[in-house]
């Protein structure tokens, strides 16, 4: 069997409010926040490395990225993951979405055979969920987006319960097909020093535009349907009163507050 | 006659009525149509759909495309994209809205990747720009983005309920029902078999008069009791931010934001939230907004009417104390 995860380095969410719009440029100030595994992708990872260890699957890891997002693909190899591909290529550069998923779908033919392919759900970075299901339309193969539990992977066709409005969805699907995983699914495992070891000798593969031979009038900023017209540095500004002195005392300002907006 | 195709709604139904979010989205659909000067239209698939095809026509749709089936009760992503494709490739509409609901999250992306067309997701404002296109609005960084699709038709988004107002019925309004085929389809690759409804263990958040909301400075499991314990103090919806779920601590379901719930409390209580947009978003209109953070600089400092700068770990055990304090004074007295 073969497992297709999709991985993308996101700067860290834990800083994320460190990235500012430069008010003066409207460009985006990353202010050096180091770039790490987007956290579902982590739960998306896991599940593959479960079918690694429960049915001997191999595991590949596929990311679009700058070249810094080695790093993260490293980290998929030192967890366990068998392969890792970055695609990295300035032609790539500025894709929404839809030239993502494009992209993505493009590597993935060229990777082999695939049985199944995981993402996690959303990116922490506030783009879109839309990669995962578009990388499956490119394929022609079947979606299940937000599963949350495994409950038959035998055979063909999996069942699977995915979030849904009060309750879930429990859907059959057949592979191969993508899904997108939410963190209820698993727990990640954490880096082992073995782990790092091991992965020192996995070399990553680099691939560019030529080699996915790929339309570059498909790609990156040229290959997507939406643009980013503009960026302004608006808020809902409010006038803050600041609670002075000692813990005790802000503590007691604001239960008199909170009485006074009745809602003690 | 208008160079624009017609703007569309691809609504929901839930229990025999539409979806809020739907009317809402055909409320905003309605205005843009009229700035184009053309219909405002909505696309409604399920089984048994009388109730909300008069909803969307009160709500002020011209026109419901309606494919009304038991092959359709349930959401089934093949035979809905292959519809919704198939409607938007001879119709032609220039502008698809969905709501951001676990549907709609599913469907958008699978129909704008069909259509070969952009799809913004969970905008908090639409509007059209000079040139009479899309401007889609989205929360990042600390700003606002615009995204337009220039060129590729039609324009996609998804909205969250709550985002736009629930436009006034009016039952005497009539429009056109253009009824739709199903179409023959092979064995599908993907079926849902059924539809569970789980009991929900907490008051829906989008009723609670307060709010209490965690982030990532309650920086531990047991920091989180303590959010949780203001909110038993306080009998407040809990609620939080992107990093609490990431951490563990709080279920998706209680996320508050652009990709998560709206919520428009009295009273809302951010603690150890940074202020981010995706999260702040999604707080609309609340009437008393507090903050509690360790970092006096901090951006959510800008958008409450109260400002508490301390660490929320030591803050709120002794805020909740005296929360009961109060209320045993309260007894006391009566």
């Amino acid at each position: 069997m073969n497992v297709i995860v999709c991985v993308k380095a996101v700067p860290d969410p834990k800083e994320i409010c460190k990235i500012r719009i430069d008010p003066a440029t409207k460009t985006l100030l990353r202010c050096d926040v180091p770039l790490v595994i987007n956290p579902l992708d982590k739960n998306a990872l896991e599940a593959a490395l479960l079918l690694k260890e429960g049915r001997g699957a191999s595991v590949t890891v596929i990311s679009m990225g700058p070249p810094p997002a080695e790093t993260i693909v490293k980290e998929c190899m030192a967890l366990g993951a068998d392969r890792g591909i970055l695609l990295s290529d300035r032609a790539f550069g500025g894709a929404d979405a839809f030239a993502t998923a494009y992209t993505l779908a493009g590597a993935i033919v060229k990777a082999g055979e695939y049985d199944l392919i995981l993402c996690g759900m959303a990116s922490s970075d506030g783009a879109t969920e839309w990669v995962g299901p578009q990388i499956a339309t490119f394929l022609g193969i079947p979606a299940v987006t937000m599963v949350r539990k495994f409950e038959s992977q035998e055979g063909a066709a999996w069942r699977v319960l995915a979030d849904w409005q009060n309750g879930y969805r429990r859907v059959e699907v057949r592979l191969p097909a993508l899904l997108t995983i939410t963190r209820d699914l698993n727990r990640p495992r954490a880096l082992s020093f073995s782990g790092i070891l091991k992965s020192r000798k996995k070399t990553i593969e680099q691939w560019g535009r030529e080699f996915l031979d790929l339309p570059s009038e498909a790609l990156g900023a040229k290959g997507s349907p939406t643009i980013v017209s503009e960026m302004s540095t608006v808020r809902n500004r409010r006038d803050v009163k600041m609670l002075r002195g000692t813990i005790e005392e802000k503590a007691d300002q604001l239960v008199g507050l909170l009485a006074e907006s009745g809602v003690l | 006659m208008s160079s624009f195709g017609p703007v569309w709604v691809i609504a929901e139904q839930s229990e025999c009525a539409a979806e809020i979010v739907s009317l809402q989205l055909v409320g905003k659909a309605r205005q843009l149509a009229e700035q184009l000067g053309v219909n405002c239209e909505s696309v409604l698939l399920g089984s048994n759909l009388g109730g909300a095809v008069r909803d969307l026509l009160a709500s002020g749709a011209d026109r419901v495309y309606l494919a009304d089936d038991p092959r359709l009760e349930l959401y089934q992503p093949a035979l809905y994209s292959e519809i919704i494709c198939m409607l938007a490739e001879k119709w032609k509409p220039e502008i698809i809205l969905m709501g951001s609901t676990f549907m709609g999250r599913e469907l958008a992306p699978l129909v704008a990747a069909r259509l070969r067309t952009g799809l913004a997701a969970h905008c908090t404002g639409l509007r059209l720009d000079r040139d009479n296109r899309l401007e889609q609005l989205i929360p990042a960084y600390g700003g606002l983005m615009s995204i337009v699709c220039p060129e590729k038709r039609p324009q996609m988004a998804t909205v969250a309920r709550g985002v736009f107002a629930t436009p006034a019925r009016d039952a005497q309004r009539k429009g056109e029902i253009v009824a739709v085929p199903v179409p023959e389809m092979g064995e599908p690759t993907v079926r849902t078999l059924e539809i569970v409804r789980e009991p929900v263990s907490d008051g829906q958040l989008e009723d609670a008069r307060v709010i209490v909301s965690g982030g990532a400075g309650a920086g531990s499991a047991e920091g989180w009791e303590a959010v949780r314990e203001l909110c038993r103090e306080l009998g407040a919806g809990l609620a939080c931010t992107r990093p609490a779920v990431d951490a563990g601590w709080a279920p998706l379901e209680s996320m508050i934001g652009q990709s998560g719930k709206m919520v428009s409390p009295e009273v809302y209580i951010g603690v150890g939230v940074s202020g981010e947009q995706q999260h702040m978003v999604g707080v609309v209109g609340a009437k008393l907004m507090i903050a509690v953070n360790n970092d006096p600089k901090s951006p959510v400092f800008e958008q409450v009417d109260l400002g508490v700068a301390e660490d929320c770990r030591e803050f709120l055990p002794v805020l909740a104390s005296k929360i009961r304090a109060y209320r045993e004074s309260r007894k006391a007295c009566v």
